[in-house]
């Protein structure tokens, strides 16, 4: 099977960094040709995983994230955030709006957000071993293109 | 970090900018409780004209707002809201507990 075009970047879990993972992603993207919106809501889903590997993932330490991007038939957008961190005890309870263990830095919106702004989206997770956020967006195909 | 703000009969404006995420969120929190603290407005409108991107970090921003307006009981308003922090605002029901005074045309 001929696969279609991916990257895969590793970074430190440094806050820093979040800003260059929704950049990176973004103009990877590109490709796709996305509109504004469409851009927005890829920006921000990774924006979110990336922060969770952040805060939640390595709470006290440092640690790898892994985040590949593919592009898959049919104008899909294809995207894995992955670390090696604590993992999720409750996942049923960290998908729960509003619910979150951050404290009042943080509003528990993330995963409802990456749920409603992505066409698809999966989390798995071993506590002790890491988490993985799995999601898909299909960018239009727009007039004049092929 | 600075942001520009400014004070007229008790209503403190205070411009948001860049892009707003875990990063730069707290920041921004503790600038907007100083002015806040500082200024005791009425009111309080936070301006997103200048915000390039926000993820789920500037809810949090918003509701810490709200919750020191509130303490003082005063009123938080939103206004200039570009199309992308706007989606990420109402994922999170925002327009149902502030007032948002007007949406940033596309």
């Amino acid at each position: 099977m001929k696969g279609e075009n991916y990257m895969t970047l590793e970074f430190p879990s440094k806050s820093a960094n979040e800003g260059f993972a929704r950049a990176a992603v973004a103009c990877f993207a590109a490709q796709l040709d996305p509109t504004l919106d469409e851009l927005g809501d890829v920006k921000t889903a990774v924006s979110e995983a990336v922060t969770n590997c952040i805060v939640h993932a390595y709470p006290d330490e440092l640690g790898p994230v892994i985040l590949k991007a593919r592009i898959l038939p049919d104008n899909v957008l294809d995207l894995i955030v992955k670390d090696r961190g604590c993992g999720i005890d409750n996942i049923e309870q960290a998908r729960t709006p509003m619910f979150t263990t951050g404290g009042d830095d943080r509003s528990g919106m993330g995963i409802t957000i990456m749920e409603s702004f992505m066409t698809e989206f999966h989390l798995s997770s071993t506590p002790g071993k890491g988490t993985t956020v799995h999601m898909k967006r299909k960018i239009v195909r727009r007039g004049g293109k092929k | 970090m600075k942001l520009t703000s400014f004070v007229q009969d008790r209503q403190l404006t205070i411009a948001l900018t860049g892009e707003i995420d875990h990063h730069s969120a707290k920041e921004i929190m503790d600038t907007v409780s100083d002015k806040i603290d500082v200024y005791m407005p009425l009111r309080c409108i936070l301006d997103f004209r200048d915000v390039r991107f926000m993820d789920s970090s500037g809810i949090a921003v918003v509701l810490h707002a709200l919750r020191r307006m509130n303490m003082l009981q005063g009123k938080l308003l939103l206004q200039n809201i570009p199309a992308q922090p706007y989606k990420v605002l109402r994922a999170a029901g925002i327009e149902k507990i502030t007032e948002i005074k007007e949406e940033c045309p596309k």
